[in-house]
């Protein structure tokens, strides 16, 4: 029998048989991992094992390749913190649904663990934590393979006026660097280099170029589209964005 | 098998496919029905043929019932401006049970979710909000499951009604003989949330 204990958060439960569940879980040390929860649909039960939710977990099989079965103690439960936030109850869905969709099973991604927790802790009790989603978005892709470098200019190499990043390469490209080539550029909000405050609107356009690398990484894992709890996340920052006072122009 | 017993097996067979069954348990099951046969087994294969070819769902509502239009929407009584939105026919079962709620209902018939790719248009969202438009509805009561699938619908529905009638929700905390000590810190923490004037 092979056993190990660990922790992690609930990514998605499917109802398996009359009175089981399948728990997709983000554990820290065994990355994504499903098991079976007896009895996971009980009253009991069902609080603890919400997306988002923390648990310990401890996962037993008679041989590795077996889907195994969970036994877990809750730790913390993260619904009630945004059950009456649309935005960061859409966020958390966003999340969870995000790392149940890329991250591929039983392979361990400590530093995306630490993002992942660290912001589904500030969803709804944190003002700032958009930017940190957004930033969060940034480190999945650095885990996924399609890192962006943001440092500098890649047609210039210089670090002034960024305010691109190329579809191609993910580099940050500057307004001189753009040339005739800015309309087919991607934005690069300045929030993310902290050069400007927090703004819905900048939120928005920083996911529609992780949006961008997200779908590039869905077309090379077979097509996959990108979960629509993302784009309901992004109507809610549009929402959001709508009712900020409109920017200077220029 | 016993060629005899043919008709009985298939009859365990499916009993032993309905919700908290068994094959064993299906099989006691159908041994009482046939000992009962003339007070139980005759009735209930009456009563499941009705059911059979009279059950369906109210094409306004999604309650089920024998009618095109079930009891509650047929009720002038109940014609209070009120519609109360459930997930399932078995959660508006439910609230009849309590029987405090006097007005219509909407049974969406799931909640939205990411995992399996249930949007809006696989729910019944779009006629609810006709009907909150033909009815002259002015509240409608989100009695949704306090679970993040169905506070991510019941928020949608808030959304897209905004500004035509009242949205209210049903209260989350403590439940009625409940111990705090025995309560997940969700349920705690959305109860503080939730406090009133004593």
């Amino acid at each position: 029998m092979i056993e190990w204990h660990d922790q992690g958060a609930v990514l998605a439960v499917r109802k398996h048989g009359e009175t089981s569940v399948i728990v997709d879980v983000f554990t820290e040390n065994h990355g994504r991992h499903a098991g079976v929860v007896r009895g996971g649909i009980s009253r009991k039960m069902t609080p603890h094992l919400q997306p988002g939710g923390q648990v310990a977990l401890t996962w037993k099989a008679r041989i590795e390749d077996q889907l195994g079965s969970f036994t877990f103690e809750p730790i913390k439960s993260r619904a009630a913190a945004v059950m009456n936030d649309p935005m960061a109850l859409s966020a958390l869905n966003s999340i969870t649904a995000m790392l149940a969709f890329a991250l591929p099973e039983r392979e361990a991604h400590s530093y995306l663990y630490a993002d992942s927790m660290t912001l589904l802790d500030k969803l709804g009790t944190d003002a700032n934590w958009p930017l940190d989603y957004l930033q969060w978005e940034l480190s999945m892709l650095e885990e996924l393979g399609f890192g962006l470098d943001l440092s500098s200019c890649a047609a210039t190499g210089g670090r002034d006026d960024l305010i691109y990043v190329s579809p191609k390469s993910g580099r940050a490209v500057s307004r001189k660097g753009a040339g005739e080539w800015a309309d087919r550029m991607l934005p690069l909000p300045q929030c993310l280099l902290g050069q400007a405050p927090l703004e819905y609107r900048e939120i928005q356009r920083g996911m529609m170029t992780t949006g961008h690398f997200l779908n590039r990484f869905a077309a090379e894992m077979g097509g996959r589209p990108i979960p629509v709890a993302r784009d309901r996340f992004m109507d809610r920052l549009g929402k959001r964005a709508a009712q900020e006072p409109a920017p200077f122009a220029g | 098998m016993d060629a005899g017993r043919k008709d009985i097996d298939a009859l365990i067979d499916l009993m032993a496919k309905l919700p908290g069954l068994g094959p064993r348990s299906a099989r006691r099951a159908v041994l009482h029905l046939i000992k009962k046969r003339g007070r139980l087994m005759g009735p209930l294969a009456d009563a499941m043929k009705a059911v059979s070819e009279n059950a369906r769902e109210c094409v306004k509502c999604g309650n089920i019932g024998t009618g095109t239009i079930c009891d509650i929407c047929a009720s002038e009584k109940r014609a209070t401006g009120q519609i109360c939105i459930v997930e399932d026919v078995a959660d508006l079962w439910a609230m009849e049970r309590a029987a405090v709620f006097r007005g219509r209902y909407h049974v969406l018939g799931g909640t939205l979710s990411a995992l399996d790719a249930i949007g809006p248009e696989e729910l019944r969202i779009p006629l609810l909000i006709s009907r909150v438009r033909d009815e002259g509805i002015t509240e409608i009561i989100l009695a949704l499951n306090a679970t993040i699938d169905g506070q991510t619908t019941a928020h949608y529905i808030a959304d897209e009604l905004s500004g035509t009638c009242t949205v209210t929700s049903l209260a989350q905390g403590v439940p009625i003989g409940g111990e705090l000590d025995y309560l997940d810190d969700g349920t705690i923490t959305a109860a503080l949330n939730a406090r009133k004037g004593f």
